[in-house]
């Protein structure tokens, strides 16, 4: 059973072939074995997992079962989940219970999938390494010496370990992505308002979007349909039709317009990533698309902007964490700003401070103009180069990330070169477009990941590019150690 | 006080009359347990998200509209970021660059009887708010305690310009905005409970000079504090100035123990708010179509009722001012005349805003409590006009339906004999008996003290318990003495 789709799971399952409890067991089981060196899972609690386990099976033998009923999927520890320790990757939060469920965690639960565990991720999802967590740096399964991305780098880990058949994840600036590019797995951000932030700690409020990581674009369709949907307890979520995004995977590629930005193509990329990356670019025409270059102009300012508003929202996000009420509080201080201080400074990690502190400074009187209006305005043009390109072309495509996985440590003295990392896939969440990220092969044995951007509301479109691609290669079946 | 001008704006926290509070589903009623009424949402719990209630936008809309402002078609919810312990997200949900409700005036009236003037006061805006919740510090042992319920309380922020020049105009604004606010049903105006709180800034200048330094005295939860800390703050500033001193910039609390003020911060220790657009609310959206619709609901305002007063009741300005002060007394007004008959309009007036007032007044009895009802005076009036009773025996008619006696001035005056004696020939007899009675007065009149006439009267009428009509009682008089 380990190593089957989403897809492949549910029939089994439905054939009762196997049962949720034992499929649970044996993720578990493996989650025990594998996890003390990956770390890919911050809590694992079987009694809870199997508990639903058996409640899925009930549900299977009443034929009562939905295709994800009785799967066990991991969550992201960014979504609360009652009665689950909920960290978000953060000492300040690592006493903190969930008194409630996050949207997509109740969706899961309706669906009756089963919760295989909270799994690691940077602290409050603030990095591209999975190296800020407090609970230790995630490996890469395809090479345990290096990172496995991030900041959904558990999810990702989890899932090429094959210690889950599938993960959410959230990405505010490629945090979907980008690990599911260093991981060769098949990664989806929605289009913003898809997915119901109810539940998901804020990061960036206007960037962040949950969605799912899994081995294949059918998986992330299936996922998807349990994942979407409007929510009236987020304002920023849409009203739309629900839809079936597993409607249009099949649909021939003959005529599709990839539109390839001249600024995905140019410096700052490594070769071998670019060259797996031209391969899948020619593999789509073999499949009867065409190609047209686009220019995304004002793309080259997208990581400045970026790492100005993500900051703010953060800054002001993140102040709810003050030891009051629930979460770390500093053992010993004098005054109320003495408690304010020690808790804040003990309970973050470095990486969360520095952004806490640009936000802040960005946001202060005298410079909101100059940083946080402006940043704003990119923002704005960025959003309308994506209006011009999409009216000369149906998916864009590039690479994901300009590096394969890169090594523990080798950039987290230098965050400057840590937020390069996320260049290609920033624009994407200033837009709010939806994007994907998926296998398209490897470079020094390290799997390369190709992004495809759509227009707005474009994920069927964009699951069907990446499921034919799919079917035609095969990237996304390798496995580590293979 | 010449050589002096004073200028004062006005803050008002009004708490609107919602059932639930502005970002979640939690009850705002007063009085509960401890954080018996703070929800997810309220106590700032990771993940949680706000939702506007439209309620509470109702009501900005409906106070724009009775103010004649413009109600902003787009506004704009920002965050105001600090950190306190009764503050569980570290910010408020306020607005800030583009408010709800911007203009308007509001007419007021200062003073009473002949010194009496009006004045129109001009609203600069009118925002909405979270409130926060209440630090207790007294209940616990060297530490606070934190009750949320009050957190997420929607209110309205008011402000004026700097248009009252002395506390008494003050007052007559507060008390001005207190009635309008409850006259549309948006604030039950509780003042002891909170809902309904003035912060007024005061400066002092030389007639012709620029705006003096101004202070604002914060958090006024009555009039009376309204004015006393009003007073002064005037001349605290004005003997500061006088004995050479500069004014700083701060904000002061008011002492009701003390009748002083005392500052509580000055402006070297101002926030920075750090103020931007809420990620998590969308621009507030208000459509021509619901401003409409909001003011077909709405009751016939002050201004406009005060000016049909005097057009339909041939009332003064004066006294419509006063029976439009609030809703409830402009209705027991009109349904005194309803009963009395327009052409008693104006006694009606006077028994609603003289006699009726006094009497509660003495009792301290409200209007709503009122033992004597609209239909009941207006059946005494009735019989005042149609010559039934005197003013005189219409007090006593008027007491005894205050004391319960009878249900109708008719019914009362039926069974106590006081209808009033109009018969001619029987006041003649009455008189002879009288002037019989009283020679040695008769002569005094006949010897030209005048003052002896009106005693000969007083005696006619306590011969006729009061049931004479004077009017005719002196024209017999007259005739018999001639």
């Amino acid at each position: 059973m380990i190593g089957k789709t989403l897809k492949e799971l549910g029939a089994a399952l439905a054939a009762r072939q196997v049962s949720s409890v034992e499929l649970t067991q044996l993720y578990l089981d493996r989650i025990a074995r594998l996890n003390p060196e990956i770390n890919a899972f911050i809590t694992v609690d079987a009694e809870k997992s199997l508990a639903q386990a058996g409640a899925a099976d009930a549900r299977l033998a009443a034929g009562d079962a939905g295709p994800l009923t009785g799967i066990p999927i991991a969550q992201k520890d960014i979504f609360c989940a009652q009665g689950w320790r909920t960290t978000c990757g953060s000492k300040m939060l690592d006493n903190f219970v969930s008194p409630y469920d996050a949207t997509v965690i109740g969706k899961f639960d309706a669906a009756g999938a089963v919760n295989l565990g909270k799994t690691n991720m940077d602290e409050f999802a603030m990095g591209s390494s999975n190296e800020t967590s407090y609970f230790g740096a995630v490996k890469n399964p395809w090479d345990v010496k290096r990172v496995p991305g991030g900041s959904s780098g558990g999810s990702a880990a989890a899932v090429a370990a094959l210690m889950a058949p599938a993960a959410t994840g959230t990405d505010t600036g490629g945090s979907i992505r980008q690990p599911a590019a260093l991981c060769n797995l098949t990664g989806l951000k929605p289009t913003y308002g898809v997915v119901s932030r109810w539940g998901m700690i804020a990061f960036a409020s206007s960037l962040d979007q949950a969605g799912p990581m899994a081995r294949s674009a059918e998986d992330c369709a299936l996922m998807l349909n349990v994942m979407a949907g409007f929510d009236d307890k987020d304002s920023t979520s849409l009203e739309r039709a629900t839809e079936d995004y597993t409607r249009d995977l099949e649909k021939p590629l003959a005529g599709l317009k990839i539109g390839l930005p001249k600024e995905f193509y140019g410096e700052g990329c490594d070769a071998g990533v670019m060259t797996a990356v031209q391969e899948a670019i020619a593999e789509y025409r073999k499949l009867g698309a065409e190609t047209i270059e686009v220019s995304l102009p004002n793309m080259q300012h997208g990581v400045a902007a970026y790492y100005v508003i993500a900051p703010a929202e953060a800054s002001s996000n993140l102040s709810r964490f003050d030891g009051v009420r629930y979460g770390y509080r500093a053992a010993d201080y004098g005054d109320l700003d003495d408690m304010y201080r020690k808790s804040r400074a003990q309970g973050f990690g470095a990486e969360v401070k520095r952004r806490i502190l640009i936000g802040t400074y960005v946001l202060s009187h005298g410079y909101y103009d100059a940083y946080y209006l402006q940043a704003q305005r990119i923002r704005r043009l960025i959003a309308n180069d994506f209006v011009e390109a999409f009216k000369r072309c149906d998916v864009i495509m590039g690479p994901t990330s300009p590096c394969t996985a890169f090594g523990l440590g080798e950039k987290s003295a230098d965050p400057v070169q840590m937020y390069l990392s996320d260049i290609y896939t920033i624009a994407v969440n200033l837009a709010g477009l939806p994007g994907m990220s998926i296998p398209c092969g490897f470079a020094g044995g390290l799997p390369v990941g190709l992004q495809l951007i759509g227009d707005y509301f474009a994920e069927a479109r964009l699951l069907n590019a990446a499921h034919r691609y799919q079917q035609a290669t095969g990237w996304h079946l390798r496995k580590p150690g293979e | 006080m010449n050589q002096w001008e004073v200028v004062i704006g006005i803050e008002t926290h009004a708490q609107l009359s919602t059932r639930s509070k502005i970002f979640s589903g939690a009850s705002t009623a007063f009085g509960a347990a401890p954080n018996t009424q703070a929800c997810a949402v309220d106590l700032a719990l990771p993940g949680v998200l706000p939702v506007l209630n439209r309620g509470a936008v109702e009501c900005a809309i409906k106070f724009g509209l009775a103010i004649g402002a413009e109600v902003a078609p787009k506004s704009v919810f920002a965050r105001k970021n600090y950190f306190y312990p009764d503050l569980p997200k570290g910010y408020q949900i306020s607005q800030f660059e583009l408010p709800v409700v911007v203009g308007g005036n509001l007419a007021i009236q200062v003073g009473q009887g002949d010194k009496a003037y009006e004045k129109s006061v001009r609203l600069t805006r009118a925002h909405l708010e979270e409130d926060a919740g209440k630090s207790l510090h007294e209940d616990f042992h060297g530490k606070s305690g934190i009750d949320l319920n009050r957190a997420g309380t929607p209110l309205l922020e008011i402000v004026t310009e700097p248009d009252m020049a002395s506390s008494a105009e003050a007052v007559a604004y507060a008390r001005a905005l207190h009635a309008l606010v409850r006259w549309i049903g948006i604030c039950d105006g509780n003042m002891q409970e909170g809902s309904f709180r003035c912060d007024a800034n005061v400066s002092v200048r030389r007639p012709g000079q620029p705006l003096g330094t101004r202070r604002e005295i914060k958090n006024l939860n009555s009039f009376r504090f309204l004015q006393q800390a009003i007073d002064y703050e005037i001349q605290w500033q004005i003997n500061e100035i006088e004995e050479g001193r500069k004014i700083q910039q701060a904000t002061v609390l008011f002492d009701p123990e003390t009748g002083e003020t005392r500052v509580m911060r000055t402006k070297e220790d101002a926030h920075d708010y750090r103020y931007f657009p809420d990620p998590d609310l969308l621009p507030l959206v208000i459509s021509r179509d619901w401003v409409e619709r909001t003011r077909a609901g709405m009751p016939e305002l002050p201004e406009a009722k005060k000016q049909r007063f005097i057009a339909d009741y041939g009332l003064s300005a004066y006294d419509a001012t006063t029976l439009t002060a609030s809703l409830e007394v402009a209705d027991f007004y009109e349904a005194t005349v309803a009963v009395a008959g327009k052409a008693a309009a104006k006694p009606c007036a006077n028994w609603v805003m003289v006699d009726l007032a006094a009497r509660l007044n003495k009792d301290e009895r409200e209007l709503a409590d009122s033992p004597v009802a609209a239909a009941q005076l207006g059946g005494l009036v009735a019989r005042i006009a149609d010559n039934t009773i005197s003013n005189n025996i219409a007090k006593k008619v008027f007491e005894a339906l205050w004391n319960g006696e009878g249900s109708s001035a008719d019914e009362i005056i039926e069974k106590q004999g006081l209808k009033q004696i109009t018969d001619s020939g029987a006041i003649e007899k009455l008189i002879d008996e009288v002037l019989a009675a009283n020679a040695a007065m008769v002569a005094e009149f006949k010897a030209g003290k005048e003052k002896a006439f009106n005693a000969l009267v007083g005696q006619a009428m306590k011969a006729t318990k009061g049931k004479a009509n004077p009017q005719q009682v002196n024209e017999l008089l007259k005739q018999k003495l001639s």
